[in-house]
């Protein structure tokens, strides 16, 4: 199956070669560039960078808390890492990568050309890139309580009157706020294209009840986005007016109010989860379908049900703060719009359950990522419902089971699927296929170490261990545990070592994928691999949800069935 | 040399009349949802802190009703809504008649907004400094008259190329994807001149 032909003949859709340009040139190429599949392939390897670069906060961290009364780092330091932790991991890897599997597939798999502005993609990249850049320079250039070379230390949710000029003096907040409002920009930007290509572009045949799922999820997630990134922008504006013009907002010496900003930040901040969980739904919705060999169950289920996460998703905010004294109806509220939220969950999972139910599975890198996943992400879920009971979360806001629940989500659903989606597509990205092998060895190592580290801190946050504590006296009963989360902290990293050599050694070395190595369904594997610039030689013509189904088995076609 | 995929479809596939959204309309309408909700957080910012400011000038002492600003304001609506009609229907000349007339009406509400707030510094001493009352009115209306001076330079940017003979009946379309900004500019006029001026004071 591997090297079919598709048929698209008549055109020399070999891919441009690069053979004799020089460096200079190359790169020129690579910063002018408008093409969504190239500037997808920037924004992956923009978040993949960050990941290490976060990864290796995280270890530091780790390192500080694996024994009492550590001086691995500063506590100056310790403040900064765990911040920039948290932004980078949220801001630079969540956001970039998912907009890089937008960015490359949603007009591949539409059969579009490119994006609807493709100018306007370009620009909202570099806004992000720059953003970055400017966060990181802090490192730098911020000049801080502590002197020159002070990066934001007040958590990534910068809960006001810390940030106020009184409580952080210098740069450090300044950098962390004008970061955060560039990138706004760039997502603002990058939301708004996806929304016109997937509305405005799709080729002849495709309804929008006839698009991948994965398309459909970028839609609602970008849907989303518009309304979810702007209320931070709006509260980085405000906060950067009472930083540089003196303003009041959050100013509580003259009547301003901190519980507002809470308010703003976890309007965004909740809405954010599922802007980043969302795509994780998307590549499992491609993912688990193609290694099962069935279509999946329940497709209109699958899109209202990913509809009806996003409105859910617009009232659960203020279940972050619980503890900040808000009145009994406004907690009831708030618990039972959170626990809403289990029900369009809960149809997904079962939607994947029953898809794999009696489908040849096939337990390749991709499908094995998407089986933690769906594992991982039900616990997390689990352990949601657990926190949205306000007087269950009075007892452990802010401990380590806070920290477990959230990295369930974040590591043991996101990034297990954008693992999942890398070995998927690498193959059609590159032309080449990541080596089975040690994609396997990732896999489990990435999966032990997930296990080891997080579910142990489900068991500190039991015995009270607060979180963004720099460190800890020996006879709190936490020695040993914390000594495993380290433990597993290092052997996730050594998997991601593992997985960063692969996506090296691969591009040389892999074996060559052809252009449907997965056997799959969807438009972006009937190009070649890699596609060319203009994606497709003619425009393609669907009839139906799995257009190379159609293609494959013209006895049996998909339309048939399909209302 | 086919299309992808080379399988017949079903014979009535509906495909002959494949008509999509224009992808500018689509643009410019997620910018709008998407600057909405930055004006519905100001708007509530605003609302939450109505009457917590701590120390004077209090609203009901500085602020005027902008009558006459209001009327230039919205009345742009209807002419740049008679431009659109008028360059549907090839007439450059009313065209861009109309157009240089909502940039006068616009350039009024955005004079009009200069000489209140010179009023307000210089001589009731109100500034972004001041209280919060300084800090929410010249963060909310100094954020909607950010947008009409966008809004502006854009009108103005387009009359030039009117005249200059650039633009033409076939950008129409872009015409009025570029209105649906200024209608929304002086919508949102309606709930910032609500909230700060009848509410507010």
């Amino acid at each position: 199956m591997a090297d079919q032909t598709l048929p698209i003949a008549g055109v020399d859709v070999t891919p441009r070669r690069r053979s004799t340009a020089l460096l200079l040139e190359w790169l020129h190429g690579w910063v002018v560039t408008v093409d969504h599949k190239r500037l997808g392939i920037l924004y992956m390897v923009y978040g993949i960078f960050f990941l290490l670069v976060a990864g290796v906060e995280a270890l530091a961290i780790r390192i500080q808390l694996a024994w009492p009364g550590m001086h691995f780092l500063s506590p100056e330091t310790y403040n900064e890492f765990f911040t920039m932790h948290g932004t980078t991991m949220v801001f630079l890897v969540g956001m970039t990568i998912i907009f890089g599997f937008g960015n490359y597939l949603v007009p591949l798999m539409i059969g579009a050309r490119d994006m609807a502005f493709p100018r306007l993609n370009a620009f909202s990249f570099w806004l992000t890139a720059f953003g970055g850049l400017l966060l990181y320079y802090s490192f730098i250039g911020g000049f801080g309580l502590y002197g020159m070379g002070a990066a934001p230390d007040t958590m990534w949710w910068a809960y006001s009157p810390l940030t106020e000029k009184a409580f952080s003096p210098g740069h450090a907040v300044d950098y962390w706020a004008l970061s955060l409002i560039v990138m706004g920009f760039g997502t603002l930007g990058t939301a708004i294209n996806i929304i016109a290509t997937v509305l405005s572009l799709r080729c002849k045949g495709m309804s929008l009840m006839r698009m991948p799922l994965f398309v459909w999820l970028m839609l609602v997630v970008s849907g989303l986005t518009l309304v979810t990134i702007t209320p931070l922008t709006a509260a980085q504006i405000m906060l950067t007016i009472d930083r540089y013009l003196g303003g009041h907002f959050f100013d509580t010496q003259a009547g301003g109010s901190a519980v507002v900003w809470a308010h703003f930040f976890w309007i965004f901040g909740h809405p954010e989860v599922y802007v980043l969980v969302l795509p994780a739904f998307a590549i499992a919705n491609e993912i688990i379908p193609v290694f099962s060999r069935k279509a999946i169950f329940g497709y209109p289920a699958m899109v209202a049900a990913s509809v009806g996460i996003a409105f859910v998703s617009l009232g659960v905010w203020a279940h972050h703060m619980f503890t900040i004294g808000m009145t009994s109806v406004g907690n009831t509220f708030f618990v039972l719009s959170t626990m809403l939220v289990g029900i369009p969950t809960g149809i997904k999972i079962f939607n994947w359950l029953a898809t794999l139910w009696g489908g040849k599975i096939r337990f390749a890198p991709p499908m094995l990522f998407c089986m933690g996943f769906l594992f991982q992400f039900l616990i997390a879920g689990l352990t949601g419902i657990m926190l949205s009971v306000a007087p269950w979360d009075w007892q452990l806001h802010n401990s380590y089971f806070v920290i477990a629940h959230f990295h369930y989500v974040l590591v043991g659903a996101i990034v297990f699927n954008i693992f999942a989606g890398i070995y998927y597509w690498y193959p059609k990205v590159t032309g080449r296929m990541l080596s089975d092998k040690l994609g396997k060895w990732h896999f489990w190592l990435f999966l032990i170490g997930f296990h080891v580290t997080f579910d142990t801190m489900h068991f500190v946050g039991f015995l009270g261990m607060p979180r963004s504590i720099y460190t800890y006296e020996p006879d709190r009963g936490w020695n040993g545990l914390n000594f495993w989360i380290s433990v597993g902290g290092m052997i996730q990293g050594i998997a991601v070592l593992i997985f960063a050599w692969n996506l090296v050694h691969s591009y040389f070395k892999g074996r060559k994928a052809g252009n449907d190595p997965w056997d799959a369904w969807t438009l972006e594997w009937a190009v070649p691999s890699p596609p060319p610039v203009f994606n497709f030689a003619a425009d393609p013509v669907v009839h139906s949800r799995r257009p190379l189904w159609d293609l494959k088995h013209p006895d049996d076609p998909d339309w048939k069935y399909e209302a | 040399m086919s299309a992808i995929p080379v399988s017949p479809g079903p014979v009535s596939a509906g495909v002959d009349r494949w008509e999509l959204p224009s992808r500018g309309r689509v643009g410019m309408l997620s910018l709008i949802i998407g600057e909405s909700a930055i004006f519905t957080i100001f708007v509530v910012a605003y609302v939450f802190y109505i009457g917590k400011s701590l120390t004077p000038p209090y609203p009901a002492q500085v602020l005027e009703i902008p009558f006459f600003n209001t009327v230039c304001l919205l009345s742009s609506s209807i002419t740049i809504w008679l431009a659109e009609r008028a360059i549907e229907r090839a007439k450059m000349g009313l065209f861009a008649a109309w157009w240089a007339v909502t940039i006068a009406l616009g350039g009024i509400f955005i004079g009009g907004t200069a000489i209140e707030w010179h009023k307000l510094i210089y001589v009731d001493g109100l500034t972004i400094h001041t209280n919060l009352f300084g800090t929410t009115f010249y963060s909310l209306v100094g954020l909607h008259a950010t947008h009409v001076v966008v809004g502006l330079i854009g009108l103005l940017l387009i009359l030039i190329f009117t005249l200059t003979g650039h633009v033409r009946e076939k950008h129409s379309e872009r015409i009025q994807v570029f209105a649906l900004y200024w209608h929304f500019v002086d919508a949102v006029w309606v709930v910032v001149f609500t909230v700060v001026y009848i509410v507010g004071r």
